[in-house]
């Protein structure tokens, strides 16, 4: 579908809500592209394509809320489907607090184009897409005897959206994304170690396409006669490449609804320290060919450049329009955009140099974090620092603790960050985590 | 499970009292020998077998070795409680049809969000590309299969309407909160999921299948002083309306409020080595992460699976079988057909302690010369089938309960997990324990809670040196995530010993 169609669509599925029922209507189409090709032994294992439509479409009916989607998108379908939702949203219980956001926080047009689409996206031959995949295989296969398998992906998309609300909203975006992943596994002992590296862009020209398959490569063999050390106290260097496991549950605690539903470790936090000095970060929306860039976020509100964390005090919650009633408190968004966190001065290199006995986390195995309470517990491997230099591959250990003290304990953060992320976060240092071994 | 044409094409979601759908007649297959259920399918996807063949013979028109069709058809509605009222409803569409063609172990994949010949033909193509040379492949064959009935159902969740499903969730907030006035806060919801199949492959096979799943599930909130504590409990089958009682509420709010409280009083082990007993249910977890996935044949023919070189080989003590079934009755993880068209059986990965069969799909199971065990899967029509796990557990073994926790002088007794991982290649397996008990002497002593587990799967699975006489399936809403698609599973197990795992907590 054209832009245009998709406005057009989605307009008429909003009135024809509007006519069945609903007081008010939120409804968003989408198109997506996709192309997938994995090469394995100097073959292709795996060639995917897709193309997808998609309507969505929240209702607000005396009171009350569903919200519903689906892909079957001729006229006839679409209406069956929106009277059917309709009549169901009448067996709810009302909800005083559901309505659409004030139309003045929206975004009204004119901002900058932060540049998230590749125009060429249509015009790249597959044959270069193959090409790039069986280049990022030769850069592992045959160069060392260890090397079992190695597998080469490359992927790209296209994401085109519209939306449009009852009261007045309308706004769209499209991005396009391009990636590189190679994985090698190779022998070592009884253990069959795989190493990967990835890269991603939102331009084709822009993708690192040198080095997935020798970085794999390297990967996978530093991890050879990885083993469990004693359990001690320790402090940790979390890889960049990684960082998001081990902050993701801080995002989740000031979220709005974890809030509210008071699942969260940082209620009543706000303005609050929460963390090390060490730790600031800023939710920037409006990065110029950034991962996460926007002008408007889920619900259409106009999108804003937010401290979240500055040296360690806490200054955003991440609150929609709902539980900001909820709450009696302003919306700010439902969700972040591009985290930038406050560089060190030392890279990765520097930042072991400088501990005497640490581990380097540079992989995460399983494990979760209690919202609520802040608990943590996750599987690691990674290597052994002594006197500023690695010394040997860890594996099969686990990191426990409190978040709450963990943020407290980040004693410094690198330089490194991967910026193709809408996460751009460096490498940290923990002081005094528990790693439970032998 | 018959299917009438009452049930054609469903656009709803959140679907009301009485709304139904007339089908528009279709006229199939007049010159070939089918039932009449396969007809309702052929119907309900708008296609005739002559169509089928037709985009078969593009799928193959560049030398393919082989091709399959797979159409879906899912409907899923969801009804939330929060703040005490059933306040939000969510449903879900998804229509279309997934075209795979073989070479070799080369895949080429597309799918079509319709089933206009045009549209089919177009993805049919796309997926031909994986072979290069040109091919007149032609098929008039057409061999029903008549899929097994291992999920028979009363009344479908296509007929309930919005209004007879809210009670139960508004029941289990209200039962909730009765129980303990340490409760907050109830989360609790209820969602219903139907899917039709129709799959038609390049050897002339044709079959279908009508998938119904409900999971049904409640987080209770307490607090006690400053300190607040939830935890889960839920349910999932593939079971009709008829399936939602009373007495399902009550035990679930019961187990719910029951798990919350024991979390006020817990604490965290010392860090390090110790032995661990799996509580039976759903420690089932330790087999799906530890050899399950290790497991799949997908991972063992690349080569890449810590257990690559170890078919037919002493794995485990003798008295240990490990089991992936697809036929238990309404489990959340059976299917009637796998989603190659396979039948589904029940496997066995370990017999008397050693490594009997891996987990396979079509590709893998040519690739070892073996028959296909069921086990090819995906998440929808978009998604290629690989090698996956149905539900897997471990039949009873010799000890008692009691026994195996006497053996231990300090370790851990867990039995209620959330999550679990494993590396394939390294055999590092987690999971992660929400809560359980401190083992002091041979008893069960202080609860503990928010601990990961870390071992190795081989030296686990040999380290099983005591299994109890309790094997229990547990039906909680697993869902097994690989190569990013997610499928139902289930997981099993009786109470076992395991000697030495490294178990996550404070120095």
């Amino acid at each position: 579908m054209t832009k245009e169609e998709k406005y057009n669509l989605a307009k008429w599925a909003m009135n024809h809500a509007l006519e069945n029922g609903a007081q008010e209507v939120s409804v968003s189409i989408s198109d997506n592209k996709s192309s997938s090709v994995e090469v394995r032994e100097e073959k292709i294992d795996k060639l995917e394509q897709a193309i997808q439509s998609g309507l969505s479409i929240r209702l607000f009916v005396d009171n009350k809320y569903s919200s519903h989607s689906t892909n079957r998108m001729k006229k006839e379908d679409l209406a069956r489907f929106i009277e059917e939702a309709i009549e169901g949203t009448k067996y709810l219980s009302e909800d005083e607090f559901r309505t659409l956001p004030n139309p003045s926080l929206y975004y009204k047009g004119g901002g900058e184009d932060l540049n998230t689409l590749d125009t060429e996206y249509n015009n790249i031959d597959p044959k270069q897409k193959i090409d790039l995949a069986y280049a990022a295989e030769k850069e592992a296969l045959g160069k060392d005897e260890r090397i079992i398998s190695v597998s080469a992906s490359y992927y790209d998309g296209l994401n085109e959206r519209v939306m449009v609300t009852s009261n007045g909203f309308e706004g769209d975006t499209a991005t396009t994304y391009y990636g590189l992943y190679t994985s090698v596994s190779v022998k070592g002992g009884e253990a069959r170690p795989s190493g990967g590296w990835s890269e991603s862009a939102v331009f084709y020209d822009k993708l690192e396409k040198e080095g997935t398959g020798s970085k794999a490569l390297e990967r996978a063999i530093n991890k050879i006669g990885q083993a469990k050390i004693e359990s001690e106290k320790l402090p940790m260097i979390v890889e960049y490449k990684v960082v998001r496991n081990i902050l993701g549950p801080v995002l989740s605690a000031i979220n709005g609804s974890s809030i509210q539903q008071k699942r969260s470790f940082l209620i009543d936090k706000l303005n609050e320290k929460i963390a090390s000095d060490k730790l600031t970060v800023v939710d920037d929306p409006f990065i110029v060919g950034g991962r996460g860039s926007r002008l408007f976020d889920s619900e259409g509100l106009a999108a804003k450049k937010r401290s979240v964390i500055d040296k360690g005090v806490l200054k955003t919650y991440y609150i929609d329009t709902y539980y900001a009633k909820k709450l009696e408190t302003e919306p700010t968004t439902g969700n972040s955009s591009n985290l930038v966190f406050e560089l060190g001065d030392k890279n990765l290199d520097q930042l072991i140099a400088s501990q005497k006995r640490a581990i380097l986390v540079t992989g995460f195995n399983g494990g979760n974090c209690n919202g609520t309470t802040g608990d943590f517990s996750y599987g690691i491997e990674g290597f052994l620092v002594e006197k500023g230099k690695i010394t040997k591959p860890v594996a099969e250990m686990n990191i426990t603790g409190n978040m709450k003290k963990l943020l407290m304990d980040i004693a410094e953060t690198g330089n490194d960050v991967n910026e193709n992320s809408s996460l751009l976060a460096p490498s940290i240092v923990f002081n005094n985590v528990d790693f439970s071994g032998i | 499970m018959s299917v009438n044409r009452r049930s054609f094409i469903k656009t709803g979601g959140a679907v009301a009292a009485g709304s139904m759908i007339l089908p528009p007649f279709m006229q199939s297959c007049q010159n070939v020998q089918i039932s009449e259920n396969v007809k309702s399918y052929l119907d309900h996807f708008e296609v005739s077998t002559e169509m089928l063949q037709k985009v078969i013979a593009t799928a193959m028109s560049k030398g393919g070795d082989y091709a399959d069709l797979f159409f879906e058809h899912k409907t899923s509605n969801s009804l939330g409680l929060e703040d005490g009222k059933v306040n939000r409803a969510y449903s879900n569409v998804d229509f279309g049809v997934g075209i795979r063609v073989l070479k070799g172990d080369q895949t080429g994949f597309a799918y079509s969000e319709n089933v206009e010949m045009k549209e089919m033909l177009n993805a049919a193509k796309m997926a031909a590309n994986i072979a290069d040379s040109g091919s007149d492949f032609n098929i008039n064959e057409v061999n029903e299969k008549i899929p097994a009935g291992y999920y028979k159902i009363q009344n479908k969740w296509e007929d309930v309407s919005v209004k007879d499903k809210v009670p139960f969730v508004q029941k289990i907030n209200d039962k909730v909160f009765e129980l303990d006035e340490k409760v907050i806060k109830v989360n609790a919801f209820l969602s219903d999921e139907t899917t039709y199949v129709l799959f038609y492959n390049s050897e002339g096979r044709l079959t279908y299948d009508y998938r119904p799943m409900i999971s049904f599930g409640v987080v209770s909130i307490m607090q006690k002083g400053e300190q607040i504590e939830n935890a889960y409990s839920a349910r999932s089958f593939r079971k009709g309306f008829e399936w939602l009682t009373d007495e399902l509420v009550n035990d679930l709010a019961q187990e719910a409020v029951d798990r919350t409280n024991i979390l006020f009083e817990a604490t965290k082990p010392k860090a390090g080595e110790m032995p661990v007993v799996m509580g039976a249910g759903g420690s089932g977890i330790l087999l799906h992460e530890a050899i399950g996935h290790t497991f799949e044949a997908d991972f063992n023919r690349k080569g890449e699976s810590i257990f690559s070189d170890k078919m037919g080989k002493k794995v485990a003590e003798n008295f240990i079988n490990i089991i992936d079934d697809g036929t238990l009755d309404n489990n959340r993880g059976s299917i009637n057909i796998d989603d190659e068209g396979n039948d589904v059986e029940k496997t066995y990965l370990v017999k008397d302690g050693i490594l009997n069969s891996y987990i396979h799909d079509r590709i893998s199971a040519k690739h070892y010369g073996i028959d296909p065990t069921g086990n090819g899967r995906r998440e929808s029509f978009r998604h290629i089938p690989l090698p996956r796990m149905r539900a897997t557990y471990m039949e009873v073994g010799p000890h008692t309960k009691d026994d195996i926790i006497g053996e231990v002088d300090y370790g851990v007794y867990v039995d209620n997990f959330s999550n679990g991982q494993v590396k394939i290649g390294a055999g590092d397996f987690t999971f992660f324990v929400k809560s359980g008990y401190l083992i002091e002497k041979g008893k069960l002593t202080d609860p503990i809670k928010d601990i990961n587990i870390i071992g190795n799967g081989p030296q686990a699975l040999a380290d099983i040196t005591m299994a109890a006489d309790d094997y229990l399936i547990d039906n909680g809403t697993w869902t097994c995530g690989k190569s990013g698609q997610s499928v139902p599973v289930t997981c099993g197990l009786p109470s076992v010993l395991v000697k030495k795992l490294t178990v996550g907590g404070v120095s």
